[in-house]
């Protein structure tokens, strides 16, 4: 079915599509991707296992995902684009019924050969639903309150079965998201400033529904000394690791906060941390450069794009990027709270590292076929 | 071509938000990457701080406590390496099954193996459990051969205080026991903290605590977040402490104690020219090496209850009466003052009456006439009754303070009681009562409120052989190869022909036929002892009973007869020991203490202690002159 997917593109031939990859920007994420290998290496001190190894062949199957995306014609994502967002929320319906509960929090299903989580794949098919939405819908409509609901629906919908589970930062990411989407469409300002006075308001009531565990990290992110050997701990260690690693590190696998345990979570979420310790802040700042030329090419495609589905699908992958690494870095370094989200490309972990790539590869997908335009009415199917 | 207009306004639009979007975007990577200035460049040094509090612990290292020599260099108190097996649980499978095998070669108690199950379960798994101590050569020899066969348990060399000579030294050398609570309070020395650390209780062991403890050292380790050892980053071993040379010879000691065992008795033998102690003996004793170890609460009681109190030092501690052997210090007092010829002789029918009240001589039908060194010899009490009545009690306590009764003498020693030497002022402060000329006659022949301890008297006779050099008894010879400092030896301004007499008279006593010691002359060709017999009353005997006819002493139970003392030195023509031998309820002092006496100046005069070199392990600069005086005659003795 791919194969013929790409088949049937008929304007460019594979070896066409090939050479229009952009080989730099998959240069660049396997260099953001290596980091984190060598960060996994030092972790295990010194040793390809645990980690190291096995995060290298996710990231050899993520990339060959995104090959294989990048190689299929934009006119079947916005095709898929629907069917998909079903299917996601299907998955987040099985999740409520039948999911396993880890941490406190029913996320995950079990497909047999993978846990997965569907509020990740709902990201992606959040982008591709809202961004068929507008590739479809006339400018000027946009701003059109009778047209914005079907947009606040699509959001809405997922949002409200990922807060059940309960995860807040998924929640908070997706709208985050579904809103960036529905501003580079193009919202009226008014609306804009209106709901952001609306969410202000709002934040009390939230408050009350959220779970006590919740309240106690907000609790704790607000004074780290409430707990300083529990939910405390973590942001404290991380703060003293990271400041004692200061301008050039300790060195690679010589950082002794990550190597004697105290900080906590050093393979996954605080990775940061662990390579700001080695590396310093040379070492942070050109993790962050990285990160940052990575949302620059988005950014400079998208605006290339011809159709609104691609431009949209792409700004709407950078900000998904764009929140992981923020969220994560912000959290580490206790600007704010801690919540559950890994540092993309770095943190070990195979979910997000598949659901990253393949957002990739579809960002690829639309930049390989740049120069075709796409149809308002539909594909090709 | 519609289309394309339409899309023109919607890229328009679009590039103007992503814009927006991108700018946000990249204000917030400007704030992360302000925030990693600032801890990484601004707070840095803190941090850099904190993780080194994090990953750095300092460990302790004891020092080895120093030891105690005699003045020979033999060891009365050392370290002795202390063999233990310890039990590292996550290095073993099964901890039971460990137990079992090392119970093939060592016995463990079921109360240790309860002990150590308890404590692998609530203690981290790297923590090490001492399984048991003071093991034999021969069984840890075992354990290492066997270790391989034996996982989690690791043999250990540790350090633990040991008295080679027991209880022959325990009063003098001390122990060493347990900190407690008290210890901690207010002490700075972290050493305290240390599990198992030991602190010196008593004797030289606690007086010298601080030269003796040593200077801790420490070894920098580096912990994970669990507390685990990774490696040690830094070590310094310390400073062992001091070594301490007494001035004891441990062959007089042993000799003394082996010759007073089974008595509860004091024995304190000195250098009459330097003041150093060569013996001091209190008789009996108890093993330190317990209280290092712990005592069981039986064996407590049994050093507690019993009669012949082997916890108290009685040369220091124990204060008796001196009964005749003060009768030197009346006779010097009534010499000095000139109220008596030495050649003047009184008349002695058996008792003298004061008042109503008779005043017995312990011969029944008097001594006749004597004159000073008669009276000495034979130990008369009527003339002392007349000369102590003469010179007023005035003049004897002075002259007993000028030979240091009455007052702690010792430089060095703890827990030293002063005695007691009465006077009108005294008396009057403690009783109200204005003194009375009975309790003058009483004083004269040693009795009544005159206390003396064992070490006193010794000193006392000190000051006479020596001819009236005020010598001070001392201990400690050196520390950490120090010499310490003779105490001062003031001269008494004594008249020296007034001391010829008093040793004319103590001469007299053991050499010649008739004196109350002339049994325990010496046994020596070269050599002789002068010296004094004294008998302490420990119960009056009530008129009644001297109407019924008096008891036997030996009829008497044992803890109502009195204390057998002996005072005396050697040889007697250029003294240079001083001896005093009090034992308790032994009876007549002449019958108990002087044979006592007699065996152990044997041997000292034999020995000669101090005309054999000292040991030595000096510090340059150190001045070695100040302690070797020459000895006058030191005659051919052998």
């Amino acid at each position: 079915m791919v194969m013929e997917a790409i088949s049937r593109s008929g304007r460019m031939s594979l070896v066409d599509k090939l050479y229009e990859i952009n080989w730099v920007f998959v240069l660049l994420i396997t260099a953001i991707a290596a980091v984190g290998f060598a960060m996994l290496y030092s972790a295990a001190d010194g040793s390809f296992d645990p980690w190291a190894s096995r995060q290298m062949i996710r990231f050899g199957m993520g990339m060959a995902v995104l090959l294989v995306f990048a190689l299929i014609d934009p006119r079947i994502w916005l095709q898929l684009a629907y069917p998909a967002y079903a299917f996601a929320l299907l998955l987040l319906i099985a999740v409520e019924v039948a999911g396993t509960t880890g941490m406190g929090a029913t996320r995950w299903i079990n497909l047999g050969f993978i846990q997965l989580q569907p509020s990740e794949l709902m990201k992606i098919t959040l982008a591709l639903a809202l961004a068929r939405y507008y590739h479809v819908l006339e400018q000027d409509r946009v701003s059109h309150p009778l047209y914005l609901l079907p947009a606040l629906a699509f959001i809405a919908l997922p949002v409200v079965l990922v807060l059940r589970q309960p995860d807040l930062g998924t929640a908070l990411l997706l709208s985050v998201v579904g809103i960036s989407i529905i501003f580079m469409a193009g919202l009226s300002w008014r609306y804009i400033i209106a709901a952001g006075a609306a969410a202000l308001a709002a934040i009390p009531i939230v408050w009350e529904f959220l779970h006590p565990y919740q309240k106690e990290r907000v609790f704790t992110f607000l004074d780290p000394s409430r707990d300083p050997l529990g939910a405390g701990y973590h942001t404290t260690q991380a703060k003293i690791a990271l400041g004692s690693g200061s301008v050039w590190g300790k060195g690679f696998m010589e950082g002794t906060q990550s190597h004697l345990n105290f900080l906590p979570e050093k393979q996954t979420d605080f990775i940061f941390v662990m390579l700001s310790e080695e590396m310093g802040l040379m070492g942070g700042l050109a993790l962050m450069g990285l990160y940052a030329a990575v949302l620059g090419f988005a950014l400079t495609v998208a605006i290339g794009i011809r159709h609104q589905f691609g431009r949209l699908l792409v700004a709407a992958l950078a900000v998904n990027f764009f929140l992981y690494v923020f969220i994560n870095v912000a959290m580490v370094m206790g600007l704010i709270p801690i919540v559950g989200v890994p540092l993309p490309l770095v943190s070990y972990g195979g979910s997000a590292m598949l659901v990253i790539l393949a957002g990739f590869g579809l960002l690829m997908s639309i930049y390989v076929h740049r120069g075709e335009e796409l149809p308002r009415g539909g594909g090709i199917i | 071509m519609a289309l394309d207009d339409r899309d023109a306004d919607k890229q328009k639009m679009f590039s103007r938000r992503a814009a927006i979007l991108g700018g946000g975007q990249l204000a917030l990577f400007t704030v992360l990457a302000g925030r990693m200035y600032y801890l990484q460049v601004i707070e840095s040094q803190e941090y850099e701080i904190l993780a080194e509090e994090n990953r750095v612990n300092v460990r302790l290292l004891p020092p080895l406590r120093g030891e105690i020599l005699d003045r020979f260099g033999e060891k009365l108190a050392s370290n002795r390496q202390n063999f233990r097996v310890v039990l590292i649980p996550e290095q073993t499978d099964d901890v039971e099954t460990t137990l079992d095998k090392l119970s093939e070669i060592i016995p463990i108690s079921d109360r240790t193996r309860k002990r150590l199950l308890r404590e692998v379960r609530q203690k981290r798994g790297f923590v090490p459990l001492t399984v048991a101590e003071n093991l034999e050569w021969e069984s840890f020899a075992e354990i290492n051969i066997h270790t391989p066969d034996l996982p989690g348990l690791q043999p250990e060399v540790g350090d633990t205080r040991h008295y080679p000579y027991g209880e022959d030294l325990a009063h003098v050398v001390g122990y060493v026991a347990a900190v407690t609570d008290k210890d901690l309070d207010g002490a700075d020395d972290p050493l305290l903290q240390l599990p198992g650390f030991r602190v010196g209780r008593s004797g030289v062991e606690r007086l010298l605590e601080n030269e003796l403890r040593g200077r801790a050292g420490n070894s920098r380790v580096e912990v994970n977040a669990f507390g685990r050892v990774i490696r040690e980053l830094a070590k310094d071993p310390g400073t062992p402490g001091d070594e301490v040379v007494l001035t004891l010879d441990m062959d007089i000691q042993r000799y003394a104690t082996e010759r007073v065992r089974g008595e509860s008795a004091s024995v304190v033998v000195m250098d009459v020219l330097t003041g150093e102690l060569v013996s001091i003996v209190s008789a009996p004793g108890f093993d330190p090496n317990l209280f290092n170890v712990g005592l069981s609460q039986a064996e407590w009681d049994g050093l507690t209850n019993n009669e012949l109190n082997p916890l108290v030092n009685k040369t220091l501690a124990g204060q008796y009466p001196p009964g005749s052997t003060y009768k030197m210090i009346v006779a010097l007092a009534a010499l000095e003052a000139g109220v008596i010829s030495p050649h003047r002789k009184i008349s002695c029918t058996g008792k003298v009456t004061l008042g109503s009240h008779d005043f017995h001589c312990w011969k029944r039908g008097g001594h006749g006439p004597v004159n000073m060194v008669e009276a000495i010899k034979q130990s008369c009490n009527v003339y002392f009754y007349d000369i102590g009545k003469r010179v007023g009690i005035d003049k004897i306590e002075e002259m007993s303070r000028r030979f240091g009764l009455g007052d702690q003498l010792a430089v060095d020693m703890a827990g030293e009681k002063s005695g007691l030497v009465p006077s009108r002022g005294w008396k009057r402060a403690t009783t109200g009562i204005s003194w009375q000329q009975g309790e003058t006659l009483n004083a004269s022949i040693g009795q009544g409120y005159v206390l003396t301890t064992p070490l006193q008297l010794a000193t006392m006779a000190a000051r006479i052989a020596n001819g009236g050099s005020g010598v001070r008894p001392w201990l400690v010879r050196s520390v950490g190869g120090q010499l310490r400092q003779m105490p001062q030896a003031a001269p008494m301004g004594i008249d020296s022909a007034h001391m010829k007499v008093i040793q004319d008279g103590m001469d007299a006593v053991v050499n010649i036929p008739g004196g109350t010691a002339f049994r325990s002359r010496l046994p020596l060709e070269n050599a002789s002892m002068a010296g004094k017999t004294g008998t302490a009353l420990v119960r009056r005997i009530s008129r009644e009973e001297r109407a019924r006819g008096v008891l036997k002493n030996d009829e008497l139970p044992w803890k109502f007869r009195d204390h057998a003392l002996f005072v005396g030195y050697g040889p007697v023509e250029s003294p240079r020991y001083s001896i005093s031998v009090i034992v308790d309820h032994g009876g007549g002092g002449s019958r108990a203490a002087a044979p006592v006496a007699k065996d152990i100046m044997t041997r000292v005069l034999t020995r000669d202690p101090m005309q054999m070199s000292a040991y030595e392990k000096l510090t340059p600069g150190s001045d070695v002159t100040s302690l070797e005086r020459p000895l006058d005659a030191s005659g051919g003795r052998g």
